[in-house]
């Protein structure tokens, strides 16, 4: 498949540019020196991980934030949008993955929402309705009725209202937040048809995606994101080999630094397994798994966004009921679905989402280090917040936390911080088992290396931790053990020591793009 | 804050020199330190009552200068104060849990009639407590079953409950106002231990009492937990279905206490009875700071909220104002009190957004 070529040297114009955009929010630089170029008739794919800035470069684009400093130079102008719909006015319109319509309207007042053509303060529905037919006939979906409710169509017509209501404005740049998300495998070709009419149009479309096979086929150009900043502009789509724009988003950038492996691998046997788990299956989410941790080992998942990595954790915690399959703790079964149950048994979870799925950032850090063990410390149901605090307090200093002190709220920690408040709830009481999702993500070097030896420091103490990262090095570095899995299935299992950066990422992202570069 | 900046820069934590400094610090930022905001806000709340008896003295002087007056007048305050206040503690603990309960007006009245009947009577006033105890703790595990586990929305669940128990209490009463004939139950509204009443000793146990229960139990810590982040709640192990049923069955239990309360002082019982303590004791709370979102809020910030409410009713009786003056004032103390809040919550949330990104590293980049 190939769509507008646009060799080099016979370039449309560009329509944006933005030079070193820097927005922050307190305490993050959530873009921190973004470039990008957009030429007219393009597809241009944004590529980048949770967390690299793409939410906040769109919205700095679409007028809901305003950055700090950089330029937007938009049709040759320096423009700074005051507010989302000055934006769309200006021409650009968004779509954004979770559809911003309103489903108990028709078709044709979402497409026209906010800018209704009016005579005398009335809306004229006919000339509405006309020129929504005309504008999904562009679309190529003559069949969408216009006086359709939103609410009874598909997720993919849905998308196709978004658009229509793009066009309505007359927008010359559509930006597309992961639309491929929400649509079944051939809507996507419909899709990308869709896009291709709009480029050759003059058109010009940001195109987010997480899967490079799309970027592949659809995009153009590519710009990569790492931690707010560009990190690769204008690669061309089709041509750049996976691996670089793999280690542009990943990393490579880090420099990290690993504790030690000590000098002989944990034992493996009966006596020292801690954690098998058998069959684990749920569907659609990961089918099928099997694997053990012994004591004092740290085993590590390898995966991409979307493998059923953070799935399968929650599932072996008991925070998601599994369809099949068993989960032993030191030989016993662990009572499926049920929390409680694996606290008893001694697991405890750092999951992947600090902030809505482990702290209650209002809360002093020591309610927040002894939110799982705060009844062992009450009698007769009275809490000994004294002793709670000293008990935090000596979590906090074995873990050298900074700023000292547990009274303050924890959501003025750094990240690094949190994450040690997070996986020091775990450390009061004797806790077995630790699984630790994503225990680096938004957490500086710094605090990384720290959290790497805190987790080999609690392994070399008897603890088992089963750990899941998107950055492979991770993985590799930490870990006595390492797993690959992809789309919820455990494809591969090797020590650590005898695996390289390059084969895992062959594993991980195996069979959806790798081949292709082979051809 | 400069104090954490301050203190992140420190070389060596835990040293007793950088730690006064950061208790200097602590003190000179204690009117912004999201630590000290409750107490803060109850502050004003005091502040505002001040204001509410300097406006009563300033337009009559003669009663609130006479020291006699004004004792027994505050003493009426809190006893008006004391069935609704009785009601708001248990509200605020279903708001700091994060839910809402509309039914607890139908639940007093259901209680109240219920342990009138002339069958429950016959057992004395030992049947009657016990019988108006129950059926708010039986309502309000009811409630509670219905949204722990039924996955019903709180405003739903117990906006049903409260036509249904409403309705329930005028079956049971055929719609007659049912005179109470027990002197003991009667004598609760008029016993006045050491000079103050026993409704208000009541509601003074109630408050402190719920004071500890959220402060210093692991009910409280749970309440707060559940409130604050349900799934970091869960996933610390807590059982956040149960404990979401328990505190609707503590809003029924102030609901049984108020019950009796509101019995004692009419004599009577009747269907139509706590006519809108839903929104009365939702208010109050709301003025006393509580988020509506769930995860904050004090005991004393809606004991405040009552007290403010009940004292404007006293001066506008004492004034001989109009009820619809009055409750035009209340309106806007509301809109005022949740402006307030959303001021607050703006800042609260400026401290979350920092989770939608990752802090970008000191990371160079190599091509």
């Amino acid at each position: 498949m190939t769509g507008p070529e646009v060799p080099e040297g016979t370039e449309q114009r560009v329509i944006l540019r933005l030079t070193d955009v820097v927005k922050t929010f307190p305490g993050v630089r959530a873009l921190d020196g973004v470039t990008l170029e957009v030429r007219a008739g393009e597809v241009h794919c944004l590529l980048g991980q949770n967390g690299a800035g793409k939410s906040t470069l769109i919205k700095v684009l679409s007028g809901a934030h305003r950055p700090d400093s950089g330029h937007i130079e938009w049709l040759g102008e320096p423009v700074s949008f005051p507010s989302p719909q000055a934006a769309m006015k200006a021409g650009i319109a968004t779509i954004y993955q979770e559809l911003d319509l309103v489903d108990d309207l028709s078709v044709a007042e979402n497409a026209f929402l906010g800018h209704e053509p009016r005579r005398f303060g009335l809306l004229r529905r006919g000339h509405i309705a006309r020129r929504t037919r005309q504008i999904l006939g562009r679309l190529g979906h003559p069949e969408i009725p216009p006086t359709r409710a939103v609410r009874a169509l598909p997720s993919a017509g849905k998308q196709v209202v978004s658009m229509a209501r793009a066009l309505s404005h007359e927008a010359k740049l559509i930006i597309m937040d992961e639309p491929s998300a929400v649509l079944a495998h051939d809507e996507v070709g419909n899709l990308f048809r869709i896009i291709r009419d709009l480029t050759a149009n003059g058109i010009a479309v940001i195109y987010i995606s997480h899967r490079l096979e799309e970027i592949r086929e659809i995009g153009d150009r590519v710009t990569v994101l790492k931690d707010g900043r560009t990190t690769a502009a204008n690669l061309p789509a089709r041509t750049t080999p996976t691996r670089d724009l793999v280690s542009r988003m990943t990393g490579r950038s880090i420099e990290y630094v690993f504790p030690q492996r000590p000098a002989e691998p944990p034992e493996r046997g009966p006596g020292t397994e801690l954690l098998r788990v058998e069959g684990l299956t749920r569907h659609g989410e990961f089918a099928d798994v099997s694997l053990t941790v012994a004591k004092g080992e740290i085993v590590g998942i390898a995966g991409l966004v979307g493998s059923g990595r953070s799935e399968l954790l929650e599932t072996i915690f008991g925070a998601r009921r599994p369809d099949a399959g068993t989960v032993q703790v030191a030989g016993r079964p662990l009572r499926p679905g049920s929390v409680a149950a694996a606290v008893r048994a001694g697991v405890g979870m750092a999951p992947e989402e600090r902030k809505s799925q482990a702290l209650l950032l209002g809360e002093p850090i020591y309610r927040n280090i002894t939110l799982a063990r705060f009844t062992d410390y009450a009698t007769a149901g009275l809490t000994n917040a004294g002793r709670e605090r000293a008990e935090a307090e000596r979590i906090a200093v074995s873990l050298d936390l900074r700023p000292p002190g547990v009274r303050r709220p924890v959501g003025t920690l750094s990240g690094g911080n949190q994450q040690k408040v997070v996986v020091g709830r775990w450390l009061l009481g004797r806790v077995r088992l630790l699984l630790l999702d994503e225990p680096t993500r938004g957490v500086d070097v710094g605090a990384r290396a720290e959290l790497y030896q805190v987790i080999r420091r609690l392994a070399s103490t008897g603890v088992g931790v089963l750990l899941v990262s998107s950055e492979v090095p991770e993985v590799l570095g930490l870990s006595d053990r390492a797993l690959v899995m992809r789309e919820g299935r455990m494809i591969h299992e090797a020590p650590a020591a005898e695996l390289d950066e390059d084969t895992v990422l062959d594993l991980v992202m195996a069979g959806s793009l790798m081949k292709e570069v082979a051809v | 804050m400069s104090s954490r900046s301050a203190s992140t820069a420190q070389a060596a934590p835990g040293d007793a020199g950088t730690r006064a400094a950061d208790r200097a610090a602590r003190r000179r930022n204690w009117w912004r330190d999201d630590a000290s905001e409750g107490v803060r806000r109850n502050l004003g709340l005091v502040g505002v009552l001040i204001i509410l008896f300097v406006i009563g003295f300033l337009t009559k002087p003669e009663l609130y200068g006479d020291p006699s007056w004004f004792a027994s007048n505050l003493l009426s305050i809190l006893k008006l104060a004391s069935g609704i206040g009785v009601v708001t503690v248990g509200m605020t603990f279903v708001i700091i849990g994060g839910g809402i309960d509309l039914s607890v007006g139908a639940i007093i009245a259901l209680a109240g009639v219920w342990c009138t009947t002339v069958a429950t009577q016959s057992y004395g006033a030992a049947g009657m407590i016990f019988c108006a105890l129950a059926v708010g703790i039986g309502v309000g595990f009811v409630n509670g079953a219905l949204i722990s586990y039924g996955r019903l929305v709180p405003f739903i669940a117990t906006l049903a409950m409260l036509v249904a128990a409403r309705g329930l209490a005028s079956a049971i009463s055929g719609q007659q106002t049912q005179v109470s004939r027990n002197d003991t139950i009667n004598a609760i509204a008029s016993t006045e231990p050491l000079g103050v009443p026993l409704l208000v000793w009541i509601f003074a146990v109630v408050v402190a009492a719920g004071w500890v229960l959220l402060n210093r139990t692991t009910f409280g810590r749970r309440t707060v937990a559940v409130g604050g982040n349900a799934e970091a709640a869960r996933l610390a192990g807590i059982n956040i279905r149960w404990h979401t049923l328990l505190l609707y069955v503590l809003s029924g239990l102030c609901c049984g206490i108020a019950a009796i309360m509101l019995t004692s002082q009419a004599t009577s019982a009747q269907a139509a009875m706590a006519n809108l303590y839903e929104l009365d004791a939702i208010a109050a709370v709301i003025i006393g700071g509580t988020l509506l979102s769930g995860g904050r809020g004090t005991i004393i910030g809606s004991l405040l909220g009552v007290l403010i409410f009940s004292t404007i009713t006293n001066l506008f009786a004492v004034n001989n104002l109009s009820t619809e003056a009055q409750n035009m004032l209340k309106g806007g103390i509301i809109v005022v009190a949740v402006l307030i809040q959303q001021f607050r919550y703006r800042s609260l949330s400026q401290l979350l957004g920092r989770s939608k990104t990752t802090p970008a590293t000191t990371t160079t980049t190599t091509a």
